[in-house]
């Protein structure tokens, strides 16, 4: 129980690490657009069903269902769920 | 670069991907777990999920089927049909006591005990949800594509509804797209008993006649009452390389109306120096003091959302996210999900871990003391006990494993287990030996079927 209050400097580090890299990489995209994506003849690979960002639609809406009705946060890869009275 | 990749013959239009890039975007899920695709040809998508908490809390069972039909290859209408039942029982928000406790049930027709040192759940906690939503996508022109969507769903006490679109713009030969989009929705909320006034006694019938419990009962109540949501999102997906695909996502949502949860309560605490101290207060009608608890009538939270999915040389595929949301409810949470599908022939595993942690709201109360209270002139607008706003942390265990028979047709298992934990105010007198924040573990299986 009292464990999550140790846990919480270690993540806020990890949040600053997590938001550095998110940031260089937003930079870095803005700044080298030219260098990103692929030719029409390279998409093969990003074709491939499973690296769809969502592979399983019924997973994810499932998923996102529970943890609507048990955390206080929703949303973010979509809508931030609802239609129920859980939360 | 050499890459061998397994999967090649399974090869489809990139614009596949980025459209079902776009559609996650969307909230509603529709992408199909397989990309088939076929012009004229119905993708099938059903699963059984079932759902269980431990101590006798919350157990569900929720079947879904999800149906899109493809016209054209890009022009795609999704229908999708979620039922669940739900039984067990829900923490109410009141603290454990060395006393056992009465409580009067959300309808006012009857009450429950809970036992010295029991958390107080409610076992009357009982619904059936239907759910449906339908999803139409198609594009513009070369650049551009939309999609519309509505959902509808229902339960005893809850109806909600929802309209949402989305306009995506792609560039530099559909290696990046930018999304925007918006839902609104409008719920209306009746429930069991009507609403409790917040911050109201919850009446107790001990030591009353039902006629003085009946006419206590009706003045802490309400008639029903709605909550409108409004969402928007604006999302740039980014092919980085021939291995990886990149999305961010800021959203905000708007509600407003009725946030409150009629069926959770707050004990009140005795922080008067004596032999009741850390106790619960007891009123002058000889009973406890519960109250029903309150929120704000407003909330507005952001949230950014990072997803970056890449496939190594051997076929196998890493799908790591990261999201950061705050409100103005004082919660801050942070959400790390990692996923690694190892790919063999025919078949796949694929191990979950997800990481959460959560603040706590600003009114988040684990009790109020007598003196909060005031003798029924609480200092405070808003208090809630309810654990799902308090500091929180929460780990996810899991795994998939799924067959596939062709293009067509996978078979697929997926478990997960979750344990919460909560902290903060330990208490103090005879309330500091009890457990206020006891675990909260849950695990979840669910059978999928495509084709």
């Amino acid at each position: 129980m009292s464990d999550s209050r140790s846990f919480y400097p270690l993540f806020k580090q990890a949040h600053r690490a997590l938001m550095l890299i998110a940031m260089s990489t937003a930079l870095s995209l803005t700044a080298g657009c030219s260098n990103l994506g692929v030719k029409p003849w390279e998409r093969d690979l990003l074709a491939d069903p499973d690296m769809q960002l969502t592979v399983s639609g019924v997973d994810a809406g499932l998923d996102d269902h529970i943890y609507f009705s048990k955390e206080a946060s929703s949303g973010g890869r979509g809508f931030g769920g609802g239609g129920c009275g859980c939360n | 670069m050499q890459l061998n990749i397994h999967s090649n013959n399974r090869s489809r239009p990139v614009g596949r991907a980025l459209a079902a890039a776009t559609c996650a975007l969307l909230g509603v899920q529709v992408t199909d777990s397989l990309a088939k695709g076929q012009p004229g040809e119905w993708d099938v998508e059903t699963a059984l999920l079932v759902y269980s908490e431990a101590d006798d809390r919350v157990q569900a069972a929720e079947p879904v089927i999800s149906a899109t039909r493809n016209f054209d290859g890009e022009r795609k209408l999704n229908l999708k049909l979620v039922a669940d039942t739900l039984t067990g029982a829900s923490p109410s928000g009141a603290t454990p006591s060395e006393l056992p406790q009465t409580f009067t049930t959300p309808s006012g027709n009857g009450s429950y005990q809970i036992a010295p040192g029991e958390a107080p759940l409610d076992d009357t906690f009982k619904d059936t949800r239907v759910a449906v939503s339908a999803n139409w996508e198609a594009p513009i022109n070369r650049d551009y594509a939309y999609s519309l969507g509505a959902y509808g769903s229902r339960e005893y006490d809850y109806i909600s509804t929802a309209v949402n679109g989305t306009l995506s713009r792609y560039l530099d030969n559909k290696n990046t797209t930018l999304t925007g989009a918006l839902s609104l929705g409008v719920d209306l909320i009746d429930p069991v008993g009507g609403a409790p006034v917040g911050l109201s006694r919850m009446p107790l019938s001990n030591n009353k006649s039902q006629a003085d419990f009946d006419q206590e009962f009706a003045a802490t109540r309400e008639s029903d009452d709605t909550k409108t949501v409004v969402d928007a999102l604006f999302g740039v997906t980014q092919v980085i390389n021939r291995q990886t695909l990149m999305q961010f996502t800021y959203g905000v949502r708007y509600s407003s109306g009725y946030l409150t949860d009629p069926y959770k309560i707050l004990s009140v605490i005795d922080d008067a120096s004596g032999a009741n101290f850390g106790g619960n207060l007891v009123g002058a009608d000889g009973n406890p003091v519960y109250l029903y608890e309150q929120r704000p009538d407003t909330r507005l939270k952001h949230s950014l959302y990072w997803q970056t999915k890449y496939m190594l040389g051997n076929g196998d595929i890493m799908d790591g996210s990261y999201r950061f949301m705050i409100d103005d409810w004082g919660i801050t949470s942070h959400t790390l999900d990692l996923k690694y599908r190892w790919r063999l022939s025919k078949s796949y595993l694929e191990p979950h871990f997800r990481y959460y942690l959560q603040s706590e709201a600003d009114f988040y109360k684990r009790y109020l003391t007598a003196s909060e209270y005031n003798s029924g002139t609480p200092t405070l607008t808003d208090a809630s006990a309810d654990y799902r706003l308090g500091e929180m942390t929460g780990l996810t265990f899991g795994a998939k494993w799924g067959y596939r028979f062709d293009d067509d047709r996978e078979l697929a298992i997926r478990a997960e287990y979750l344990i919460q934990t909560n902290d903060g105010d330990q208490g103090f007198g005879s309330l500091a030996s009890q457990d206020l924040y006891p675990d909260t573990n849950a695990m979840w299986l669910q059978l999928s079927y495509s084709f």
